[in-house]
């Protein structure tokens, strides 16, 4: 398959040998979290990974907010023969751009998730069964008020930095304005204030594809035989919004996967690369992902609105108090760079510390996974500066 | 007032190849004269951020960068302060109007392609513009075109005419004239001569290698002042 040679290709240089277990913390068992639908749930098993060491001043804490459908798993591998390390094993390790031997770094799968996180697919402890489209309707703010509680539960005070892509990214911005004192910076890749409604219209398709599938059964599909036609189809279609023309072509070009000649089959679905390419996606994509959830982050995804509510951008951006530094890609075209750049216009309207970077890198959307180099350049001096900036204020106060 | 620099910011100008703006020090100088401390500034241009740093530390002043190129942003990042990667040709779409007190560009204006439109834009995003442009009226320029029949490289025109980023020459009358027909009032002109910025001075467009102006857009000053001593009533 293209895609695994091309993965190797990545992974190849990133050497990761740090053995990471994913751990999971209960948080809310006292008092249950109240979910912007007025809902409440509680209490919420967390699942997390963490690298590196808290130092004893506690100011060294790093939070990555992981996108759509990424996990806990940041970095590192969980097993020596684990044939891949994590997501961003690229820019977090030690001696890489979100550098261990400096930061204690912490990613958590989000609520609603299907990776160790309460979510859909978690069993409703009222009820004994799961919860499937019983589960409360969730929002980013929700998915950051779990994350913020989980660094409290951890004994941190305030995040060095909260770092994360394309929803992550949705995460820290949430974060900055919700819970600013816990946050000295924010780190925004790929991303934006909000998902345009031309990333709302994929959404849609990709729900679309889930419902209409015979399997799904109004979400109570039995998890070893779920709804896997319209989840792989939904993956099929969002996958398109990763890359870019170039990246496809470059990648795939106009090459036929079997054969130099055309089958003239109608049947025949994986005839080109590309095809074939994407029927793999979307194969694998059922095979780690839960339907439900993807229901639930995807209309978390279509529903985050920072100016929702306010004459403009610029009045939220008011609450924040962290350093910011934006990054977006310029093939990227379900994040836009205009959409980053507007984001920068209000924190300089407000007068926040921002900082914006347009990276070239011909990988779309998924550059922000693909190109940790470029990210590291600008990432690591940030975060050195973060800290700097912090030391000088504890003297200050 | 006339600020002096060390002799090694001094270039001969035997040769044909220069460093690019070596009078560096003394513009930051006299930049940083004409900025009040505290105050909120935007330097179009900033390079490696080392005015901007010096701005921040020395006068408190809260700092934003904006550069195109991608290793200049990461050195400001570096110095811990903030920067926008953006194209000046672009324009300043992204910069909120009345943002800032003062916006500084210092031997750039030059170089992108619609000075009058980021003139223009300048004074929307800042009350006070700080402007250094090489004078292509200096005599040297003039000998090198006329008498040897070369395009000039001199101090503040150092690049060969294939690989010049400057693509606008204008000598101090034109930049004059350009401010009066777009409304700017030029609170303040001085001349560079010989690494010295001065008050006024004789000949001062024959004589200066680049001049430092203080602009204004509002017309509380009815006067602009020319170096050469002479007053102009503003166009209304």
């Amino acid at each position: 398959m293209p895609e695994e040679s091309n993965q190797q290709e990545f992974l190849a240089d990133t050497g990761s040998t740090e053995i990471v277990e994913t751990r999971t913390s209960r948080l809310f068992t006292e008092t249950p979290l109240t979910l912007a639908s007025g809902q409440t749930i509680g209490p919420v098993t967390v699942a997390y990974e963490t690298w590196g060491e808290l130092n004893d001043a506690r100011d060294n804490a790093v939070f990555i907010c992981h996108a759509l459908t990424g996990d806990a798993h940041a970095a590192g591998l969980h097993a020596s023969d684990d044939p891949k390390p994590g997501w961003w094993d690229g820019l977090i390790g030690p001696g890489k751009g979100i550098d261990t031997h400096r930061y204690f770094v912490v990613c958590a799968n989000v609520l609603g998730g299907c990776q160790g996180t309460t979510g859909p697919g978690s069993i409703n402890p009222t009820t004994g069964q799961r919860y499937c489209l019983s589960f409360p309707f969730l929002t980013v703010g929700d998915i950051v008020s779990v994350h913020s509680e989980l660094v409290r539960h951890l004994g941190i005070r305030r995040l060095c930095g909260a770092v994360g892509g394309s929803l992550g990214g949705m995460q820290v911005l949430d974060w900055t304005m919700r819970f600013p004192d816990q946050l000295a910076s924010a780190i925004v890749v790929a991303s934006g204030h909000h998902l345009s409604p031309q990333g709302i219209a994929f959404n849609a398709m990709g729900r679309r594809a889930i419902y209409a599938d015979p399997g799904f059964n109004q979400g109570n599909y039995d998890p070893k035989s779920p709804p896997r036609y319209g989840l792989s189809l939904a993956r099929m279609i969002a996958h398109i919004t990763y890359l870019s023309e170039d990246s496809i072509a470059m990648k795939f070009g106009r090459r036929l996967q079997d054969s130099d000649r055309f089958a003239f089959d109608m049947l025949k679905e994986t005839e080109f690369q590309i095809e074939s390419y994407l029927h793999h996606q979307g194969k694998r994509f059922v095979q780690r992902f839960d339907a439900n959830s993807y229901l639930y982050l995807t209309r978390a995804m279509d529903y985050f609105d920072l100016a929702e509510g306010h004459d403009s951008l610029a009045v939220p951006c008011r609450r924040a108090t962290a350093r910011f530094l934006v990054i977006s890609y310029d093939t990227d075209w379900l994040f836009p760079t205009s959409q980053s750049r507007k984001l920068t216009t209000a924190l300089v309207q407000v007068g926040r510390h921002v900082s914006f970077v347009e990276q070239r890198c011909s990988f779309g959307h998924d550059s922000f996974l693909i190109d940790v180099d470029l990210l590291a350049q600008v990432i690591s001096p940030f975060l050195a500066q973060t800290r700097a900036a912090e030391r000088h204020r504890i003297i200050r106060h | 007032m006339a600020v002096r620099v060390n002799d090694k910011t001094k270039m001969s100008v035997t040769s044909r190849y220069q460093l690019p703006d070596p009078s560096v020090r003394l513009t930051d100088e006299l930049i940083m004269q004409h900025i009040d401390a505290s105050s909120r500034v935007i330097d179009l241009g900033c390079g490696d951020g080392r005015l901007m740093e010096r701005l921040q530390t020395e006068m408190n002043c809260r700092v934003l960068g904006v550069d195109v190129e991608q290793s200049n942003v990461v050195s400001v990042i570096r110095r811990g302060l903030s920067v926008v990667a953006a194209d000046l040709d672009e324009g300043l779409g992204d910069i909120p109007t009345g943002s800032f007190d003062f916006v500084v560009l210092s031997q750039t204006l030059q170089q992108v392609k619609q000075p009058r439109q980021l003139l223009g834009e300048m004074l929307r995003v800042a009350q006070r513009a700080l402007v250094v442009v090489p004078n292509f009226g200096h005599w040297r320029v003039r000998f090198e075109v006329l008498w040897r029949g070369r395009m000039p490289v001199t101090r503040s025109l150092p690049h060969e005419w294939h690989e010049s980023p400057n693509l606008h020459f204008m000598s101090m009358p034109d930049f004059r004239e350009l401010m009066s027909s777009i409304s700017l009032t030029i609170v303040k002109e001085s001349p560079i001569i010989r690494g010295r910025a001065v008050e006024r001075a004789w000949a001062a467009n024959l004589r200066a290698d680049s001049a430092f102006y203080l602009l204004e857009k509002d017309h509380s000053h009815f006067t602009r002042h020319s170096s050469d001593g002479q007053r102009q009533k503003l166009p209304v």
